[in-house]
């Protein structure tokens, strides 16, 4: 379900009814309906669904979220290869 | 051909094939017209056999034949597009490119078109007046003479403002024998440049879609492209303007009609970003989005570099890339690799694309 | 696109499925809820690189299939009306009805438009007050603002010539009839990222307590669906069943409360066919009694049609993962890609539907249906 995109608000008709707005989605541009989300500005991004701006995109939890995906390969490498890692598991609790 | 007449067949284990669709649709749909398995059909299960002889039976883009000691190919269209004018050109640039190209897959020099119009009462004298002048700038540019034409009119509310139809012949070179069953396991999948663009910019200024985005229309003659390409080899397998039903539907038709695989590399395939971007939020596929000025060409891998590096060195084929390998695996099928190191199926689409919600 | 290509970074999602690889220990069965993150999954082969263990089982949340057979006869019967302009959303326009779809209804007449929202539906109304214009309002809760809006402003405006076919699902009680099914072997669920985009969490800790399953809320891009399957993995592995937000950057635990509040104005809760499912309590919304003369049901007196959905079809247990789509006596027969019986053929991202593809390329089929990455890589 729910084919929804970011995009960023390019500009908003504050006399449109309803509120309405212009969203680029990387050169693509497209009206969409901002009533849901009334106080967006200019430069945010949102997340669109049939002509609809349903949920800002929160720029900083996208950001932490591309980190943890990060750190996932730096404990990694600290801690040596997941496989072994895995591997040692298994056998401390065979041992166990 | 037969193996083009009984596409599910090569690999069927259990004899669970799609039933003759066209019983499901007792009249004509969208989807006839849309390039995909519905058009395939109608001409399988009502022309073919209707017209049955050899020549047609080989579903070419262009029928070569012999007529007086020359090869020549001949090829018809047909062309309908809401709206009339959009960015990149018009229904006349599509009329000419259209025919141009069909005939340029077989490996011709297209000479000669014709075209016939039919227009709505009521439509303004401007509008064909702007179109005729496209045709006669796009012959030119293609290097065609319109040689002959005709003109009818239907009531209003019978048509959609101006309909034309192009006929074109051509030379076909000697040594030269292009066509989609000549592929084979080893050749090399190019593409002659960026996917995408004639769809993306008819469906912007589709009423009801409309959308903002800078880019234009491909539409292009190809022959010249051809022509340069053949001048690396005349070992070409394979060319194919992927229209309507984008790659998808081409590659899909070549291993059909070749009973060979196809295999992509979803990463190595020119997409713009605008195209990306615009298939992104209308959720369709760019493999199945039409193109007007590019090609597809299976040619014997020692020869793709050069094709390539002929490609690059032509103003049509500046963008072209290699795509990917035609293999003996899975017959009849188009697989791509993904760029997370998966893999997908391309399935012949149905009719035309829809904007999707889920 | 920003935001999308960054979480489609091939070199982050090796880390996630390693991840994934050293926390899984057995055998689990996830339930990927919405058809957009299944389209997402079979798009990039993400089933071909997750680890054996991990089972993703393919939910029904795709609205166009799962909109009932009947309601679909009555678009049919509305869009072939003299007078009448019936919009819908593309994809809703080659799904089967009993002996036709609305592609047949146009070819033989019918004006059926296909529209990007329903606000230009609305926008045709008023600009045609001589016709009545029909929007189908399909979707789950990502999509009921939208038409919540059409309906609502279509009032404000006067405009007695527009009406909505109404056959809205909503996720939670879905979730409740699987995890209730007798025999489903599904443990933990990735929820769909956009209808919590619009309805928050609060749905799903009494799910996930009282049937003692994780819920990880997921987004669509193949990062965020790996993440998913990651955090639900993690809780399955030391005995959790909690809610998580895996997706954070659109969804925040109490939704879009301006959405909420228009569907609040619009819509009441009603029982609800599913496709290829059945009839699942509380599980759809229908316009509420302000709104119902904008009901296209009444306005149009197609009430009369009653359609039981095909017998044979049994998409309800491929759904739960109960059988294989192979083992439906329909499966290739009756029922193909052009011929679908059920929900799970109509969509080409349904499992059925999947299968048959797959199994016209002599593979196995998904999950099961693994293509052997060494003989399908050979062109990279």
């Amino acid at each position: 379900m729910c084919l929804a995109v970011p995009g960023k608000v390019v500009s908003i008709d504050h006399q449109a009814d309803p509120l309405t707005g212009l969203i680029d989605f990387g050169g693509v541009r497209k009206q969409a309906c901002l009533e849901y989300l009334p106080d967006v500005r200019v430069g945010e991004y949102v997340i669109v669904h049939v002509g609809f701006a349903l949920q800002r995109l929160d720029e900083e939890s996208a950001r932490a979220s591309l980190e943890l995906f990060d750190q996932l390969g730096l404990l990694e490498e600290e801690f040596g290869d997941a496989w072994e890692q895995a591997a040692r598991q298994e056998k401390e609790s065979e041992v166990r | 051909m037969a193996d083009l007449a009984t596409p599910d067949t090569a690999v069927d284990p259990a004899n669970w094939t799609c039933p003759a669709p066209l019983r499901d649709q007792p009249v004509v749909v969208m989807g006839h017209g849309g390039g995909g398995a519905l058009s395939a059909e109608l001409v399988e299960q009502v022309f073919a056999p209707a017209y049955g002889n050899p020549t047609l039976a080989a579903l070419t883009d262009s029928a070569v034949l012999e007529l007086g000691g020359a090869r020549l190919a001949f090829s018809t269209d047909s062309y309908v597009v809401r709206p009339l004018f959009f960015p990149g050109g018009c229904l006349g640039d599509l009329a000419v490119n259209g025919t141009v190209n069909d005939l340029a897959m077989s490996g011709a020099r297209p000479a000669y078109l014709s075209t016939a119009f039919v227009l709505e009462e009521g439509v303004e004298l401007a509008v064909v007046g702007r179109i005729a002048r496209a045709i006669g700038a796009a012959a030119q540019a293609a290097g065609v003479t319109v040689a002959t034409g005709d003109t009818k009119v239907v009531e209003c509310g019978h048509g959609d403002g101006v309909y034309v139809t192009t006929a074109g012949v051509g030379l076909v070179p000697d040594g030269v024998d292009i066509r989609p069953q000549r592929a084979r396991p080893g050749d090399a999948v190019i593409v002659s440049g960026p996917i995408g663009l004639h769809g993306v910019a008819v469906m912007s200024v589709r009423e009801g879609l409309e959308f903002g985005v800078e880019i234009t229309s491909d539409t292009a003659p190809l022959a010249g492209l051809v022509a340069a390409v053949l001048e690396v080899t005349k070992d070409v397998h394979v060319l194919r303007d992927p229209t309507r039903g984008g790659l998808g539907a081409s590659l899909n038709e070549i291993a059909r009609a070749s009973g060979t695989g196809v295999r992509l590399r979803d990463r190595a395939i020119p997409v713009p970003d605008e195209v990306a971007n615009a298939c992104g939020f209308l959720g369709l596929d760019p493999l199945y989005v039409a193109n007007e000025g590019r090609l597809v060409a299976f040619v014997p891998p020692e020869h793709a570099e050069a094709v390539l590096a002929a490609m690059h060195a032509h103003p049509q084929g500046v963008g072209a890339a290699l795509i990917g390998e035609c293999v003996a695996d899975h017959p009849g099928m188009v697989v791509v690799a993904t760029g997370l190191g998966g893999t997908r199926v391309v399935d012949l689409p149905l009719g035309e694309q829809l904007p999707r919600i889920c | 696109m920003k935001y999308i290509e960054e979480f489609n970074d091939p070199e982050r999602a090796g880390r996630l499925l390693d991840e994934i690889r050293a926390t899984v220990t057995r055998p689990w069965a996830l339930m990927e809820v919405c058809g957009g993150q299944t389209h997402s999954i079979i798009r990039h082969g993400i089933d071909q690189l997750l680890p054996e263990e991990v089972e993703l089982i393919h939910g029904p949340g795709c609205p166009v299939c799962v909109t009932p057979l009947e309601v679909i006869d009555k678009a049919l019967e509305i869009a072939a009306r003299p007078g009448v302009v019936f919009c819908s959303f593309g994809d809703m326009l080659r799904v089967p009805g009993t002996d036709r779809d609305l592609f047949r209804v146009k070819g033989e007449g019918g004006d059926v438009r296909v529209v990007y929202s329903p606000l230009d539906a609305l926008d045709l109304a008023r600009r045609n007050p001589d016709r009545q214009v029909v929007f189908f309002a399909i979707g789950f809760e990502t999509t009921a603002p939208a038409n919540a809006m059409a309906v609502h402003q279509a009032r404000r405006l006067g405009l007695d010539n527009f009406s909505l076919l109404v056959s809205h699902v909503r996720v939670p009680p879905a979730i409740e009839a699987i995890m209730a099914a007798p025999g489903c072997r599904v443990q933990g669920f990735l929820a769909a990222g956009h209808v919590c985009s619009v309805m928050g969490t609060a749905e799903y800790p009494d799910l996930a307590e009282k049937h003692r399953v994780p819920v990880v809320v997921t987004g669509f891009e193949p990062l965020d669906i790996l993440e998913g399957v990651r955090r639900a993995v993690h809780q399955l592995e030391r005995g959790e069943h909690r809610v998580e937000n895996a997706y954070p950057r659109a969804v925040r635990e109490e939704g879009n409360p301006a959405a909420l509040g228009m569907i609040e104005e619009v819509f009441e809760v009603t029982d609800r066919n599913w496709r290829g499912i059945g009839r699942i309590p509380a599980s759809g919304w229908r316009l509420n009694d302000a709104f119902r003369a904008y009901d296209a049901e009444h306005r149009f007196d197609v009430s009369g049609i009653r359609t039981e959905e095909p017998a044979v079809c049994r998409a309800g247990e491929v759904l739960q993962g109960l059988i294989k789509p192979t083992e439906c006596e329909a499966f290739g027969t009756a029922c193909t890609p052009r011929t679908p019986l059920g929900a799970t053929m109509v969509s080409s991202e349904g499992a059925c539907a999947a299968y048959y593809l797959y199994r016209r390329m002599n593979a196995p089929a998904p999950r099961g249906s693994r293509v052997p990455q060494e003989e399908m890589n050979p062109v990279g």
